[in-house]
């Protein structure tokens, strides 16, 4: 499944086209949930003998496209504060010592890459691990833990970086930072909703008050199967948009360092680093440079392990990075 | 009169072309000229660093007296460097002599446990990665502004505005292009 990297003008605009396709479809699924609970549970347009009905405006399909569009605006402006945040990431300190080969390479990944200068944080978690994250290239924050400074040493740190900063180029961070905001109103809403529907579906008997017929049924069916699956689906979107972007990013961030071997030692260090990035949630697992759920999650190969990672296996990416540094496998 | 607005609309299209073809080349040429302060900011940080290194290994490496004048008097005369050329000459002086100053730190103990000597080193190399970086992206933004004014139909334009190529920054002292010595004995 693998394609060669697009080059990052392609990639740039592909991003910029795909954040607005993700927000769109989530506000419309969105609406789509809402209709489903109008119409099963509040019972809109619906007729009670001796002139009864229910509730002529859509108030649920209204409410959720409402809090749909605000949520994808908001995941937009500070879905990289929340994604820090539930990371446990802290700032570094501009001069603190124990820190200053690291935020001196990413002085030098600045200048190389000719961006702004990112906002960099420490993420206090032993297994080695790193994303980046923002709005765009002027609004980017890059997180390491505090594993990955303590295992590699100062080139592999600077690949790393090289690769983060690639992200921040290409937009990846806008496309994939409002993608995890999402997932996580998904799942709220998702859990929500079920929960609504246990207490509503009680008091009206939803299915027999509707006489509907087969198509009613089969939209329940639809309804219920998407809001259970809500969470599952987000997150196999999630994997999909990111794992084709860590090759472009390997190759990008090699084309910085101009040093492609370094990475590739860093990839097998982190690989090696069995234990799971505990600090990184979920819902973010698609930001890391690694599968933060760690050991065999990044060493799986073939068709289904393609379709259920974030990440593509760590063994396939030190392959094209060597082959790059001309070194034989 | 629909030839003469087809016309009008002919004229109209080529000239924002003109517009914009120009201001791509003004901003490529605006970011060439950035790329190469950039290397200058770096320098000037490294001829800043030096004399503070030298004034803490000097203790701990006295019998290297040589090596460490030899590195204040190619900082000095980097310092006094005038035109592209002679400076190009002088700080790959500088950059070989430090590297002979972190070869010979290496056989220094005391010198390599110190602190501040280490974050001084580390100071230093991270600003000669940083000349590195930014000589690399002087030329590759350099490249994409010497492409513009030279493929067509950006020649034209290039031609017509009078905008100079960029030279790129090429390894002029022979020795710096020699692959170095590689030692093969494993370090531990």
């Amino acid at each position: 499944m693998a394609q060669l990297p697009r080059n990052i003008y392609e990639q740039q605009s592909a991003n910029r086209r795909n954040t607005i396709l993700v927000m769109a479809l989530f506000i419309l699924f969105f609406g789509f949930l809402g209709f489903g609970f109008d119409y099963f549970i509040l019972g809109f347009w619906e007729e009670y003998p001796g002139g009864l009905h229910g509730t002529d405006f859509p108030f649920a399909t209204a409410g959720a496209l409402l809090f749909g569009t605000i949520s994808a605006a908001w995941s937009l402006e500070s879905g990289a504060k929340t994604v820090l945040s539930s990371a446990g990431a802290e700032p570094v300190v501009p001069g603190d010592p124990r820190y200053q080969q690291l935020s001196n390479v990413v002085d030098e990944m600045t200048i190389a890459s000719g961006l702004p200068r990112p906002q960099l944080y420490i993420i206090p978690d032993p297994d080695p691990n790193a994303f980046a994250t923002g709005k765009d290239p002027q609004h980017a924050s890059v997180a390491v833990t505090q594993g990955l400074v303590d295992k590699l040493d100062r080139d592999e740190l600077q690949g790393v970086i090289a690769h983060e900063m690639s992200h921040v180029r290409n937009y990846d961070i806008r496309t994939m930072t409002v993608v995890a905001a999402l997932i996580g109103a998904v799942m709220l809403l998702s859990e929500y909703g079920l929960r609504m529907m246990r207490f509503g579906g009680g008091r009206k008997r939803s299915s027999s008050s509707r006489g509907g017929g087969v198509g009613s049924a089969i939209f329940l069916v639809v309804w219920l199967v998407a809001m259970l699956l809500a969470p599952l689906i987000a997150r196999i979107l999630a994997m999909a948009v990111s794992r084709q972007r860590e090759y472009l990013a390997d190759a990008s961030g090699a084309e910085l360092t101009r040093n492609p071997g370094a990475l590739a030692a860093a990839l097998k260090k982190i690989d090696d680093a069995v234990d799971p990035t505990r600090s990184i949630k979920k819902g973010t697992a698609h930001l890391c440079i690694a599968d933060p759920l760690g050991g065999e999650a990044n060493d799986r190969e073939g068709f289904l392990a393609d379709f259920f990672a974030t990440h593509p296996p760590i063994a396939r990416r030190i392959t094209l990075l060597k082959a790059m540094a001309y070194q034989h496998v | 009169m629909t030839f003469f607005v087809g016309f009008i609309v002919l004229v109209m299209v080529v000239l924002l072309w003109v517009v914009v073809q120009y201001n791509r080349l003004v901003t490529l040429r605006n970011q060439t000229e950035n790329g190469w302060k950039q290397i200058d900011v770096q320098l000037k940080r490294r001829h800043d660093l030096i004399p503070n290194l030298v004034n803490t290994v000097k203790g701990y490496m006295e019998f290297e007296q040589e090596t460490l004048e030899k590195v204040i008097r190619a900082r000095n005369a980097a310092v006094a460097a005038t035109g592209v050329a002679d400076a190009a000459e002088k700080e790959g002086a500088l950059t070989g002599a430090l590297s002979r100053l972190f070869a010979l730190a290496e056989n220094y103990p005391n010198l390599k446990s110190n602190e501040n000597v280490r974050q001084l080193q580390e100071e230093l190399s991270s600003t000669e990665n940083k000349i590195s970086f930014a000589r690399q992206f002087y030329n590759d933004i350099a490249t994409r502004f010497n492409i513009a004014q030279q493929v067509f139909p950006g020649n034209i334009i290039a031609s017509l505005f009078g905008f100079q190529r960029s030279e790129l920054f090429e390894v002029h002292d022979a020795g710096e292009r020699e692959v170095p010595d590689v030692n093969l004995s494993l370090k531990k």
